[in-house]
């Protein structure tokens, strides 16, 4: 099946200056699918993105875009990719259209070529009435979108989301993954980058989590929630007097775990199940408790570390620095 | 946002499969492109034409209605020859604005977009420094309207008229090569502007702008009469007034392409390493 892979990447090195940005990343993406590459800031993400895009040369290693050379056959793999990020962005004074056409007469669409793929994204976008606006007026969300379908112009085979969805709001940013999802239905194949477990979670086939360089893990998106203890159901009663009660149900209903009050008033329980939710709310009523909080969290990317390494990524910045320092 | 759920427009025009088709002249194509994608910023942010515009202005009412009679007796005169040194003089200004705005374009993420696609790479350089020609044919078009609404008048033929603008449009595309070599050294545009006025400034004072060579000592005579800006101005004013040109046209065009020859492969070698 290694055939299949669409990136592949093997002991990537990067150092810039004193900072070891690369210290030997695999990473393999099969045709079609998404790979979430999961990391704080500074672990590395966007430098494997920036290889594997062509925009830097590895130290050492290699890495493959559809059995092309990033280093040997870039022109190739220029061809076959669709980039974006909070870098490659687009032009602020052009408008979302002259943007989308410039890019379109780059890629040899032809004048009335370019023209029509910029009116198909523009309105697949939802950027019809803004296409005559310059890229600066736009809204953050706007901003992304625009960024996407840049990326978009030559259909691509390959996507790269470096950090797609930081700094949009949630509904926004389920408009995004709603893009996403599309996109690898429609064939592509996509490596996206997040700081978010819960984004990875929602849109990838596998995830590869990256610290310091190195590769800490990589499993499918199960897996890793297995290893970092899946979900938390987190219940705050209505009265302070039903703490226990509810406590005892959420136990019961946890995954195995005794329920904890982690903040005053609040208990939490990990659950491994998506029906623990509907069931803790029937034993709630069932009981006569009402609860004025009931929420599902995945893990944090700080608690995901800290499974993994035994340190949160806060942490790891401090001991960075300090190590740079010396 | 209804509307982005279903199917991704898949381009009828795709070409994710299609080989690369060997069309001629990609880099021209591309750098024309992106020329045109420089004009647009041009005409949209037309301020930023002000310093070109009115520099000429003010140093030829400044200069000739200050130094005119001093100089060389009748303001007119002194008009009539101070006019084409201003001329190369905002021109070769006019150069550094290109090495300001790619400092600060290249810090955006644009330009990380344009090297993930498939067009040569010095496409972006190429077609920056070729979108800002409309930039100096329209200071070129404004120094001579004010000069000639001052008095100025040329005294020789329209043809060689044309051949001294451009001749002066020519040397600054190709002396912009030395700003975009800086602005890929340096950090920030402020310091390629401090950099680049250091440069120029010796380069457009030390020269035959302002008066004659005669008048100057003889270790001053020595650097003028090597300026590149000498021969521009000795070539511009033999085309407007008619007086001897010497070898200055092909000193002018030897330094252009001396300017490219040095600073295009430099400019275009940082450019490649600039990350």
């Amino acid at each position: 099946m290694t055939s299949d892979l669409v990136i592949e990447a093997e002991g990537l090195v990067k150092t810039f200056g004193k900072t070891r940005a690369l210290q030997g990343v695999d990473l393999a993406v099969p045709r079609g699918t998404v790979l979430g590459v999961l990391g704080p800031n500074g672990a590395g993400k966007t430098t494997a993105v920036r290889i594997l895009s062509t925009l830097l040369t590895p130290d050492a290693g290699s890495a493959r875009i559809g059995g092309f050379d990033v280093v040997r056959d870039a022109e190739r793999v220029r061809q076959s990719i669709g980039l974006t990020g909070q870098y490659a962005s687009v032009d602020e004074d052009l408008t979302g259209r002259q943007n989308l056409e410039l890019f379109g007469t780059l890629l040899e669409l032809g004048r009335a070529g370019a023209r029509r793929r910029a009116t198909e994204l523009l309105d697949w976008f939802d950027l019809t009435d803004a296409a005559n606006r310059p890229a600066k007026t736009y809204s953050g969300g706007m901003r992304r979108r625009l960024d996407l379908a840049a990326s978009l112009v030559g259909s691509p085979d390959v996507i790269f989301l470096d950090e797609p969805t930081t700094g949009l709001d949630p509904a926004k940013r389920e408009d995004m993954w709603d893009v996403v999802r599309s996109l690898v239905t429609n064939g592509s194949t996509v490596l996206l980058t997040t700081q978010y477990l819960e984004e990875a979670d929602a849109l990838a086939d596998a995830i590869t989590v990256i610290d310091h360089g190195r590769v800490i893990a990589h499993d499918t998106p199960e897996g890793l929630k297995r290893v970092v203890g899946g979900q938390t159901l987190e219940v705050r009663p209505a009265d302070l007097a039903q703490l226990p009660r509810t406590a005892a149900i959420l136990t019961e209903v946890g995954s195995g775990g005794q329920a904890d009050e982690i903040r005053k008033g609040v208990l939490a329980v990990p659950v491994t199940d998506d029906t623990a939710l509907t069931e803790s709310v029937a034993r709630f009523a069932a009981a006569g408790i009402s609860v004025t909080e009931l929420s599902l969290h995945l893990p944090s990317l700080d608690e995901v570390f800290f499974t993994l390494t035994g340190r949160t990524a806060a942490e790891d910045d401090t001991t960075s620095r300090t190590e740079v320092a010396a | 946002m209804s509307t982005l759920v279903g199917a991704p427009p898949t381009a009828s025009s795709a070409l994710s499969t299609a080989t690369p088709k060997p069309r001629p002249f990609r880099l021209v194509r591309h750098s024309l492109a992106l020329a045109k994608r420089s004009l647009i910023k041009t005409w949209r942010t037309p301020e930023a034409l002000i310093d070109v515009t009115l520099q000429p202005v003010l140093f030829l009412i400044i200069f000739v209605y200050i130094f005119g009679g001093a100089v060389a007796g009748s303001t007119h005169d002194y008009l009539q020859f101070l006019l084409p040194g201003i001329l190369a003089q905002t021109i070769a200004t006019g150069a550094i604005a290109i090495g300001v705005n790619l400092n600060t374009d290249i810090a955006k993420g644009i330009f990380d977009r344009f090297r993930s696609l498939p067009i040569p790479r010095s496409a972006p350089l190429v077609g920056a420094v070729l979108g800002d020609v409309v930039r100096y044919v329209i200071v070129t078009v404004s120094t001579l309207a004010i000069g000639y609404l001052m008095g100025f008048r040329i005294d020789t033929d329209p043809f060689r008229a044309i051949a001294g603008c451009v001749l002066a449009v020519l040397f600054a595309l190709c002396l912009s090569w030395l700003p975009v070599y800086v602005s890929m050294k340096v950090r920030t545009p402020g310091a390629v502007q401090g950099l680049m006025f250091a440069l120029i400034m010796p380069l457009s004072f030390g020269s035959n702008v302002f008066v004659g060579t005669d008048t100057l000592p003889g270790w001053m005579q020595a650097f003028v009469n090597v300026n590149p800006m000498t021969h521009l101005v000795a070539s511009v004013r033999g085309l407007f007034l008619g007086t001897p040109l010497d070898a200055h046209v092909w000193w002018t065009l030897a330094w252009c392409a001396g300017f490219v020859a040095v600073f295009m492969p430099l400019a275009l070698r940082a450019y490649h390493r600039k990350i």
